[in-house]
């Protein structure tokens, strides 16, 4: 089974040392031109960075959210199980769904967003485009990502805190120390390994981010957005450069699994 | 003095709590708001007529609730797309726990392939699926699979089945010994052992693996997007369809899309006793 991953992962890497385009004929071997072609292409890199930067930003707001409302629901609170229920529905709807709900509530036009924001400034013709300008459209995608995302922080970080040993907070009070002693000394150092699958999970999968891009900017506007998986995929299904592509896809590969294996290594060794 | 500290400070602790508990309320309440909304909304737009979707300022509450958008939605190609995602789901769900709770069993009693094979497993979920997809297509290609359930089912088991093998390893080593030692001693084969003994203790956990691998199978994009054309396209790839370049059909959009969330709405709700166990593969119980 392991072969229907392991298999194309190697054609890939045969592959990307052939130029195999679709406007020039023929197959020829050349070498390492495919990776010096990625290693010199200023828009995968630049994909990289939009990549990095959009995981920098929704999961830093995504774990601060979570964190927040683990703390505020970790104590018993009447109807606190309806409140779960609800809060984590956002985990569920499909990612393509999520960045079409977003693109409808942000619509210049015809989105709530813009109606709120027009009413509370009172203007009533209140029509910005959020996804024109690069710096909104960063802002739009990282929202819709904490959206979808943050009940799993949350859920996570619940899990944890609750399973914080009750007695170690007992001593410390009758020892006197303060609520921020208590967080800083205390709560951090017990959910440290939690603490790490969250930033981990959320880390890797939101580098993977696809879906939501496609549904939401595509990229734009022009390349400004463009994460690295929707690079990848248009130089494969629109540009056709085969060997290009899996040039490209070997070095991602490559530098994910760099990090997973890292990370895992260095949860195993504890 | 210090008889007026003790008489005012019950008082201060008081007031601090009741503040306290207001505070978490209107955390709350704005959470479940930013929660609630877009899936709300996207209901709503479901209902409304032509005119109301593209109305500015938007207009909240359908007037004349209409079901028009349901039955355009259905049929530009939306119950195939129901129907693909139900079967392919489906059958990438039944083989991952068929394949996945014999890998686990003998992960979690025999120790196979030592704790590499369990790493590995966790590594090859973490994966983009992007930079697999291209040369898969043109494997598939060759082999004529494109637009076909077996090549979506196979490319889904790529990460259900790891998934499934890590979560029943986890729910399997759960099972006491002693009890698959005293049906061994009773006279039980292996199989008879897995069949019979572990398999109904784990019932619980393999459903909720399942539900899982169903969810995940779902709202799965890239490989769906790159391996199906009409006759094996799946919900998330049709939604997309519905973006001309001229307009769009926000109302089909909503109604298709509340189509693809509600059942996954009543799945979450069976799984969530497990919701925190599955989303992180066991690493948080």
């Amino acid at each position: 089974m392991l072969g229907v991953t392991i298999f194309p992962t190697f054609y890939a890497l045969i592959l990307s040392f052939f130029r195999w385009e679709y406007i020039l004929p023929g197959r020829p071997f050349v070498g390492l031109s495919n990776y010096i072609g990625i290693f010199r292409d200023t828009r995968y890199w630049a994909a990289i960075g939009h990549t990095l930067l959009i995981v920098a930003g929704a999961v830093s707001l995504e774990f601060t959210l979570g964190f927040l409302l683990a703390n505020t629901l970790v104590e018993e609170i009447r109807g606190k199980r309806y409140f779960i229920t609800a809060l984590v529905l956002p985990v569920m709807v499909l990612p393509i769904v999520c960045g079409y709900t977003w693109r409808l509530l942000l619509d210049a036009q015809y989105g709530p967003i813009n109606q709120i924001i027009g009413f509370l400034m009172g203007k009533p013709y209140f029509h910005f485009p959020w996804l024109s300008f690069t710096r909104t459209a960063y802002l739009s995608i990282i929202i819709t990502d904490v959206w979808e995302w943050t009940p799993f922080t949350f859920l996570v970080l619940l899990a944890g805190l609750t399973s914080l040993p009750v007695d170690v907070y007992e001593a410390s009070v009758i020892d006197g120390t303060s609520s921020w002693q208590q967080f800083r000394y205390l709560t951090l150092p017990l959910l440290k390994p939690i603490i790490i699958v969250v930033l981990l999970f959320r880390g890797l999968e939101c580098f993977k981010m696809f879906d939501i891009l496609f549904a939401l900017t595509r990229g734009g506007p022009g390349k400004t957005t463009e994460t690295i998986c929707l690079y990848i995929y248009r130089i494969g299904f629109q540009y056709f450069r085969m060997g290009y592509t899996a040039a490209g896809a070997v070095i991602l590969l490559l530098i994910v699994f760099g990090v997973v294996a890292l990370a895992l290594v260095r949860v195993v060794e504890k | 003095m210090k008889i007026q500290s003790s008489k005012q400070e019950p008082k201060k602790t008081y007031f601090s709590r009741k503040l306290r508990i207001w505070g978490r309320y209107g955390i709350i309440t704005f959470a479940l708001l930013f929660a609630l909304f877009p899936i709300v909304w996207i209901i709503l737009t479901s209902f409304k007529t032509p005119s109301e979707v593209i109305h500015s300022p938007p207009i909240w509450i359908p007037r004349e609730p209409s079901f028009n958008h349901y039955v355009g939605a259905l049929k530009l190609r939306g119950l195939t797309a129901f129907k693909n995602s139900l079967i392919i789901a489906s059958a990438s769900t039944v083989l991952s726990l068929l394949l996945g709770s014999m890998g686990a069993y003998s992960i979690a009693k025999w120790g196979t392939g030592g704790k590499l094979l369990p790493l590995s497993l966790l590594a090859m979920r973490m994966l983009p699926p992007i930079a697999v997809v291209f040369p898969v297509f043109l494997i598939f290609k060759t082999l004529q699979w494109i637009d076909t359930y077996r090549a979506v089912i196979l490319m889904h088991l790529t990460f259900n089945l790891p998934y499934s093998i890590w979560m029943l390893r986890g729910f399997f080593a759960e099972i006491p010994k002693e009890v698959e030692e005293s049906a061994r001693i009773d006279g039980c084969s292996e199989l008879g052992v897995f069949g019979k003994i572990t398999l109904p203790l784990a019932a619980p956990g393999l459903i909720a693996t399942g539900i899982f691998c169903f969810i995940f199978s779902w709202n799965e994009y890239p490989f769906a997007l790159v391996l199906t054309r009409r006759n094996a396209i799946t919900l998330s790839v049709v939604l997309p369809g519905y973006f001309g370049s001229q307009m769009v059909f926000w109302g089909e959009v909503g109604a298709l899309s509340t189509i693809a969330i509600l059942p996954l709405f009543i799945l979450g709700i069976l799984v969530k006793k497990h919701l925190t166990r599955g989303l992180t593969m066991g690493a948080v119980k």
